[in-house]
């Protein structure tokens, strides 16, 4: 029987890119990692968003005063050597509003879209995946919601159940589901054609199994670029509604809410009540999409 | 070095400068920050006129050579030493404009997928005509030489061609188009890269016809790349085979496909399923080991490794590619070279026979299965009734477009049939849906994809591939999991060290073992094999057909085995059926059906396979495209491209399938004594 014998293929010795051990996963991230850490592009986009979590971890250790206590004698004094970035209409100094101020919009924003992502990742797989009564129902409703504009219909759901970080963590999720649910239904479409789909289901796997573990592991590159765009305009819906008096409420020192609360002031020249906080906006949008758009990059090679 | 002077005496066949001479060219590609060597010294020359053949396995630097020809290699691609002429030119001292003028004028190029090579938004016409006016011609004029270019390359009514997108044209006539495009200029050197791989093997016939009367026509100089060493053996006069961006052997191709001087073309030969070759007569030769890595053999011949002849000498010293009068082989010993041992022992373990009254494993009936597509009922098959007896394997060939891949599906539940046929597994009818199959009926009956990169999950583990396949189909877990996983991975000939690998850090052959595991998990007593082979090179097919060979005769398992190539149909198949437009037009025996009498469409199947034994005596072409199955030919499906239809009845009535001899079955008008037979030299 030639059965045992050593055919081709087994022959050991020179045999292509075959790897050794089993980390074969860690080995794909860490070359990733390594492509990502050569771009200069997601080093700045790191170094801005690392900054601002720092400083929302470790803000109230570091400032030189307490967010939060007036000061009747410095009302609206300009900036100087005391109050680095001046002090606002109730005497609390900027600078540490605007460090303190990072925390609870990046709690917010990235909860929400994390939640966003997950319940559009699910939604977008149960189309993608059944494609027939299931696809053609979802699908419409998705885009039902979708020519909704988004902040009205926060507008709309924060007014009846209430402002509250929580709820705000919803309603941006909610929002951002079906937009995430049809850039992940086009992947699965393309996925699902494929033959291991169609050796799973000669094994009898379960909707569920080909859904979690055979098709999802393939297209998580573009849900993780999603998330990563997503999170941008997360921040910048949650700055939007804080401004508008639905999202983070006082006497947190939000950068939105802060600028809500003295934009008016920004006309008698008192800017750096507004200036610093709205820089501290643009900078974290503009991080995140640069970590966005380096690790796009890379996916696609 | 090598020495090209004996070679260069060889062949000489024109006077002047030659068509394309390459001179010691090295070509590097800058992968990594490193540079990886892709060609080392190649040297060979194309004689005015003269079809030159450049075969080799994938990877081996045949498309490098190629296009190093025309300078465009890829960005990351340089010529690091040696000498490109064209028609006489110094192509490596050309300047941008001289590039583009010798692009334009003298050399031509023909891609392997036509379909990529035209531009999907510009009518046919309109492409070929920019060709013309490139060349400084009128508008008007460049159209009128367009529509006689494509009367040239033998396009029935050019004038609705013209006015076609790419899209709306077949496989065979895009590459004609292709071919019109690149012959227009009249060029001196036209380097066609794998033009027929992607072609059925009746179009395949075609193309290859066309490009040898254009040769004798245009008189045009071929560099023809191919891994299809029968192709080569069609239409080149010399043939070069390259094996890790080196010329290992060259000469005369009779010579060389006759007669190989090399342990390389030795083994290369060996593994193709010559004509007539059966499991039965014994396992194909293979090569064993892998190609190595461009640029990593430092020391000694680069097939060294790999070779059954090398010795110490051939380990230590590199051989120089030397004349051996009109040839020239890369090899110490040149002579022994056809005495190469064999890596697979000939004898085969046989089959058990079957008793005489052995029961099918599988029956099909009636069975067909509609498409509805945009409002038209298309039959993508009809009627077909097949039994597979245990232990057997029935071939299932056709062109593409026949049904073979339908009927795949509805065997394994994938799509549902129409209502009226049946599937019978083992004495019990199939349900139509997977999801009503029973657990045992769905380990029984499993398949072998075509493309593993497509069926195996790109982010799983070898071991969780074939692990989860165990638990699975055979419903084992835990320890006795692993210890048949371990069993199934040599039996599959799978290293071990493989088990943690994913499918991208694996080669071909490899990925398609692990699929073939995986199929074989619950012990199938059928498994269907859609042109398993049809992504791998020859000598890596051939250990794949032994491997499903081997398989067979230990565990007695039928296989349904679709494939275009007829050569691995014989070399695998009990019986085969012949399919052509959802319709069965003949099934036999495999003796029956590859000696005659034959149905007219297997007969022009047959005859269109190009084989390394020279000219075929007759070839019957079969004209014009495989009829849309939206709107099948009324009557006989196959008369409107029948070489033998008899008249009307024809074009009337629809043939049944009879008997015209024990067990084979033919669907044609034409009486039994009268239908073609096999020819006095096949």
């Amino acid at each position: 029987m030639s059965v045992t014998t050593t055919g081709p293929g087994t022959t050991p010795g020179t045999s292509p890119g075959a790897s050794s051990g089993g980390s074969t996963r860690f080995k794909e991230w860490g070359e990733n990692l390594q492509q990502l850490m050569r771009s200069p592009t997601f080093l700045a986009g790191v170094l801005i968003v690392g900054f601002w979590i720092f400083c929302a971890l470790f803000g109230t250790l570091i400032v030189p005063y307490d967010p939060l206590e007036t000061d009747l004698l410095s009302v609206l004094e300009p900036p100087s050597a005391d109050h680095w970035f001046g002090a606002d209409q109730l005497g609390r100094d900027v600078f540490s509003r605007v460090i303190v101020g990072s925390r609870d919009i990046l709690t917010v924003a990235p909860l929400a879209t994390l939640l966003g992502t997950i319940l559009g990742t699910l939604l977008g797989l149960a189309t993608g995946y059944f494609r027939g009564l299931v696809d053609d129902v979802l699908s419409r409703i998705i885009d039902a919601l979708l020519s909704l504009p988004t902040v009205i219909v926060g507008l709309v759901a924060l007014t009846a159940l209430g402002s509250s970080n929580t709820t705000v963590v919803f309603v941006i999720a909610f929002g951002f589901a079906p937009i995430i649910a049809r850039t992940v239904r086009s992947s699965v479409l393309s996925e699902r054609e494929l033959d291991y789909v169609a050796a799973a289901r000669l094994r009898r796997e379960s909707s569920l199994y080909i859904m979690l573990a055979e098709i999802l592991p393939n297209i998580l590159p573009p849900i993780l670029v999603e998330f990563n765009v997503r999170l941008g305009y997360a921040i910048f819906a949650v700055a939007t509604l804080s401004f508008m008096g639905f999202g983070i409420q006082p006497p947190s020192p939000d950068w939105g809410l802060t600028i809500s609360d003295n934009y008016g002031l920004v006309g008698g020249g008192y800017w750096w009540t507004v200036l610093y906080d709205a820089i501290a906006i643009a900078s974290l949008v503009v991080g995140v999409n640069l970590i966005a758009d380096a690790i796009q990059g890379v996916l696609d090679g | 070095m090598a020495s090209p002077a004996t070679v260069r005496a060889a062949a000489s066949p024109a006077a002047g400068a030659d068509a394309l001479e390459v001179e010691n060219l090295d070509v590097v590609y800058k992968v990594r920050g490193r540079d990886r060597q892709v060609l080392s010294g190649l040297s060979f020359r194309i004689g005015r006129g003269e079809a030159y053949g450049l075969v080799g396995e994938s990877g081996c630097g045949k498309s490098t050579a190629a296009l190093a020809a025309v300078r465009y290699l890829p960005r990351n691609g340089r010529v690091s030493a040696g000498r490109i002429r064209v028609d006489g030119r110094d192509l490596l001292a050309m300047g941008p404009g001289d590039l583009r003028t010798l692009r334009a004028k003298s050399v031509s190029m023909v891609y392997q997928d036509p379909g990529r090579a035209l531009n999907p938004s510009i009518k046919v016409g309109h492409q070929l005509a920019e060709v013309f006016e490139f060349a400084g011609m009128a508008r008007k004029e460049s159209l009128d030489r367009s529509v006689a270019m494509l009367e040239r390359v033998r396009i029935v009514d050019p004038g609705r061609v013209m006015e076609r997108y790419p899209h709306q044209l077949s496989g065979g006539m895009q590459q004609r188009v292709s071919i019109a495009m690149a012959l227009a200029t009249n060029p001196a050197l036209l380097i066609l890269d794998e033009p027929t791989t992607g072609l059925d093997v009746t179009v395949e016939a075609e193309v290859l016809d066309l490009v040898e009367q254009l040769r004798g026509e245009f008189r045009t100089s071929i560099l023809f790349i191919s891994h299809n060493l029968a192709v080569v053996a069609r239409l080149c006069e010399r043939v070069g085979v390259l094996y890790a961006g080196k010329l290992v052997e060259e000469g005369p191709t009779a010579s060389v496909f006759n007669d190989p001087r090399h342990p390389y073309s030795v083994g290369l030969l060996r593994c193709l399923p010559r004509r007539g070759r059966r499991k039965d007569h014994g396992r194909l030769d293979t090569i064993p080991g892998f190609l190595p890595l461009p640029g990593s053999v430092a020391q000694g011949c680069i097939f060294a490794d790999r070779c059954g002849l090398a010795d110490d000498h051939c380990r230590e010293r590199e051989p120089a590619l030397t004349g051996l009068g009109g040839r020239a082989s890369r090899c110490h010993y040149p002579d022994r070279a056809p005495d190469l041992p064999r890596v697979m022992p000939a004898d085969a373990p046989m089959a058990a026979k079957l008793p005489a009254n052995a029961k099918p494993i599988l029956s099909i009936r009636n069975l067909s299965k509609t498409f509805v597509s945009g409002g038209h009922a298309v039959a993508a098959l009809r009627d077909v009734n097949l039994d597979l007896m245990p232990g057997e394997t029935v071939g299932l060939v056709g062109e593409s477009g026949s049904g073979k891949t339908t009927l795949a599906r509805l065997l394994l539940g994938l799509t549902a049939p129409d209502k009226g046929g049946s599937i019978i597994l083992d004495g019990d009818a199939l349900p139509a849906a997977l999801v009503g199959r029973s657990s045992k009926q769905v380990k029984q009956l499993q398949i072998v994809f075509q493309n593993p990169d497509s069926a195996l999950n790109r982010s799983h583990t070898v071991r969780g591939l074939i692990g989860r396949a165990i638990t699975k189909l055979a419903g084992i877990k835990g320890a006795d999991m692993v210890s048949r996983l371990l069993e199934l991975t040599r039996v599959v000939r799978l290293a071990d060290r493989y088990l943690a690998a994913k499918p991208r850090q694996l080669s071909g052959g490899l990925k398609q073992r692990v699929a073939i595991a995986r199929a074989f998990a619950g012990d199938p007593r059928v498994v269907v094999c859609d042109e398993p082979t049809s992504a791998l090179d020859v000598s890596v097919q051939a250990a794949i057909l032994n491997l499903l060979a081997d398989l067979q005769a230990m565990q007695g398992v039928s296989y349904v085995f679709i494939s275009h190539d007829l050569g691995v149909v014989r070399y695998l198949a009990d019986r085969i059926a012949v399919l052509y437009l959802g319709r069965l037009m003949q099934v036999g025996t495999a003796e029956q059906v590859f000696a005659g009498p034959y149905h007219p469409y297997t007969e022009a199947l047959l005859s269109a396979i190009p084989t390394l034994e020279g000219r075929q005596p007759e070839r019957i072409r079969l004209t014009g495209e495989i009829p849309s199955a939206i709107n099948p030919p009324k009557g006989c499906v196959f008369h409107t491209r029948c070489p033998h239809k008899i008249g009307p009845i024809c074009e009337a009535q629809e043939p049944p399938l009879t008997e015209i001899a024990g067990g084979d079955f033919v669907r044609c008008h034409i009486p039994v004594a009268d239908l073609p037979r096999a020819q006095a030299t096949a």
